[in-house]
């Protein structure tokens, strides 16, 4: 049965060019073309709910994400693993769906998956399928880009609008079904990172996944001890979710995000670098929400929309929908 | 976003603040009794704008937040009971009692299950006819109605297993024990907007004829907390305390009497005991004794043992506007919202906070 699963299934859906993904235990690669540069890994485990939702699936999640880890340390992906956990009675419909969707999004983020496992659990002791990839990537040589990065003077870009990956998945979660057109932005960052690392210096890069682009900011500021302030009018936030978050009590800042990016920029670096970020396709409504600052180290201020200041906290646990 | 930017306008925000300014002529102390204007008031940073001697304190008005430790210890208590479920809402699993949070007695084997709506417990009940599931209900008159409405269709289903645990509480009369309070040394109060929805104007009055102290019925934006607030200055400098909606666009004088009487079939006037203020006579809701065979208290054998509350917390005091947080020795230290001691840092509408969160620590 699972001789069958991965033989009629697995290998079909996923192997590309890349001769490695077969019956051998290890995939075997050489980097020597990557002489002088440095080896990213980063592994992640995807146990998003519902698996489908609009936008994506926890397939092209799991591709993206592991993809977006390594580019936001400047690294170019180039390998990923990955390994399943599949609940029994799982639909293998949906399997091949999911293994499509994989197939594509690397493809699209132009990586290649070389090894995988799969294991078939008992009913119950899974919610359908759970996946982890690994990633390997390549830092070219000379270049440093970490969360600990920000210097005083710095701008800050992000690429886009926040908070719908996070809102089209809570769209269709049971018992809070709603309406709505909120597509997730699952999608893979390399491609606009290294157009970023050409056009200009960059000092820092994270993608706001959970905890939203408020988490991300709160660390950036921490880890580089450095003052952040942002407006709260230039905050890119689509109609609909702002809608839906107004309506559930949640604040977009908080939600999470697949397919975008927060950069720090050198103030003389920030007109090039947003320039090539508008011209790529996943960057196209990149724009400035604020500026990096030596005090109050730390901490992460907001000047609202009415013209107050207050701070802006990391989310401690789940956004709940309020009672009243 | 129509319906929503028109009410943070910088502009018009600017033009309010100047009004404000120009009649404040003297210190004044307004409290906003619920909850979600508290946090509307840290998020769009109006603490900031406001002239420094105008103070708006928060209120009791956070449901999560007045629980009573008693309460969360029969709500533990049932959850711990063979073939019974608890359903709640997410933020009250978090409240602690005097031993256990229901999520400590969750981890601890107790079902407990965490609901969006009324009706989603009462489903739960419909497909395991098996189990009791109670739902702990807590909530003010925004959420009582949807409530005393589950139970009604609980009923006409002839649902058997459906019981609630009413741990509801009604405004007004906290508002009179938080005027009987001297130190507390109110001008007036933003009036809660969505409970107003609701019970109308009518049970604010004794505010204005009884204490001579204005009230106004708030909406929820920066530009409607911000008119309140000029509003409840010209009634005390012009001598003429009443009770005015600011808040037209949702509340009418006479509320809505269909929700009203929806809850009146099922539910009747109590004593109620408030986290950290105490029983306030008549400020709770209780199923009438025809419909005791839902209420979770009458059915089920519940044993507690004596409720304490957590030492050196002084969310009582902070529930009364008497102390701000960060006069709390716990604030921020112990008390965080990830390992909340009081009830006032869990809920994300508590005083606690949105302090913390927003920074006005």
């Amino acid at each position: 049965m699972m001789r069958e699963l991965i033989e009629e299934l697995f290998l079909p859906a996923l192997k590309g060019e890349c001769a490695c993904l077969g019956s051998d235990d290890s995939a075997v690669l050489s980097l020597a073309e990557f002489s002088g540069g440095r080896l990213a890994l980063t592994t992640d485990t995807y146990v998003v709910s519902p698996v489908f939702f609009p936008g994506g699936n926890i397939g092209d999640l799991a591709v993206n994400g592991t993809v977006n880890d390594l580019s936001m340390a400047g690294a170019r992906p180039l390998y990923l693993t990955a390994g399943f956990v599949v609940e029994e009675g799982f639909p293998v419909a949906d399997l091949a769906k999911i293994l499509d969707s994989m197939k594509k999004a690397a493809d699209r983020a132009d990586v290649m998956i070389v090894a995988g496992d799969t294991k078939v659990v008992e009913h119950g002791k899974a919610d359908g399928i759970f996946i982890n990839t690994a990633g390997a990537g390549m830092v070219p040589a000379g270049l440093d880009i970490t969360a600990r990065g920000l210097k005083p003077g710095d701008v800050l870009i992000v690429s886009g609008t926040i908070g719908d990956h996070g809102m089209a998945v809570l769209s269709k979660r049971e018992g809070l079904d709603f309406e709505s057109d909120i597509k997730s932005d699952s999608a893979p960052l390399n491609g606009l990172v290294a157009d970023m690392i050409a056009a200009g210096d960059i000092n820092a890069l994270r993608d706001p996944t959970r905890g939203g682009l408020a988490s991300t900011l709160v660390e950036f500021a921490s880890e580089s001890g450095v003052g952040i302030v942002i407006d709260e009018s230039s905050l890119p936030v689509r109609e609909p979710v702002r809608g839906a978050c107004e309506i559930l009590g949640l604040d977009p800042l908080y939600v999470a995000n697949e397919g975008k990016l927060v950069a720090s920029v050198p103030r003389a670096a920030a007109k090039t670098v947003l320039a090539a970020m508008r011209k790529n396709a996943v960057g196209r409504e990149s724009t400035i929400i604020g500026e990096v600052v030596a005090e109050p180290a730390g901490k992460v201020l907001m000047k609202t929309i009415i013209g107050g200041t207050r701070l802006v906290d990391m989310l401690s646990g789940e956004q709940l929908p309020r009672i009243c | 976003m129509k319906h929503v930017d028109e009410y943070r306008d910088s502009a018009l925000a600017r033009v309010l603040v100047d009004g404000i300014r120009q009649v404040a002529d003297r210190p004044f102390k307004f409290m906003e009794v619920c909850g979600s204007h508290t946090v509307a008031i840290f998020k769009s940073g109006i603490r900031d704008l406001l002239p420094r001697n105008i103070s708006l304190i928060s209120g009791p008005g956070c449901p999560v937040c007045v629980t009573s430790v008693e309460d969360i210890d029969k709500a533990a208590a049932i959850a711990g009971m063979d073939g019974v479920v608890l359903a709640t809402f997410g933020d009250m699993v978090r409240v602690p009692g005097s031993r256990v949070s229901l999520q400590k007695a969750k981890a601890d084997g107790a079902d407990v299950r965490v609901v969006y709506s009324p009706f989603d417990a009462l489903k739960l009940a419909q497909s395991d006819p098996s189990r009791k599931v109670v739902f702990l209900a807590a909530g003010f008159e925004t959420t009582s109605p949807a409530v005393a409405a589950t139970l009604g269709r609980a009923i006409e289903a002839g649902v058997k297993n459906f019981l609630l645990l009413s741990v509801h509480k009604t405004i007004p009369g906290a508002m009179r024990a938080l005027l009987d309070t001297p130190e507390l040394g109110l001008d007036g109060f933003i009036c809660p907007g969505h409970v107003s929805t609701i019970i109308g104007t009518a049970p604010y009055r004794f505010i204005a004829d009884e204490y001579r102290r204005a009230a106004v019925v708030s909406g929820f934006e920066p530009l409607d907390i911000l008119q309140s607030t000029l509003m409840l200055i010209e009634q005390i400098r012009e001598g003429r305390p009443s009770v005015e909606i600011q808040y037209r666009r949702a509340v009418s004088e006479e509320g809505n009497p269909v929700a009203r009487g929806v809850l009146g079939r099922y539910f009747e006037a109590s004593d109620a005991n408030w986290r950290g203020i105490g029983v306030i006579p008549g400020s709770g809701l209780k199923l009438k004794t025809e419909y005791a065979a839902y209420d979770a208290e009458r059915v089920l054998d519940i044993k507690i043992g004596e409720s304490r509350e957590t030492r050196g917390c002084i969310c009582g005091m902070v529930l009364k506007g008497i102390k701000n947080p960060p006069e709390c020795r716990l604030f921020g230290k112990a008390c965080t919202p990830e390992t909340p001691v009081g009830a006032c840092m869990v809920s994300f509408e508590g005083s606690c906070a949105a302090y913390y969160k927003y920074g006005a620590r």
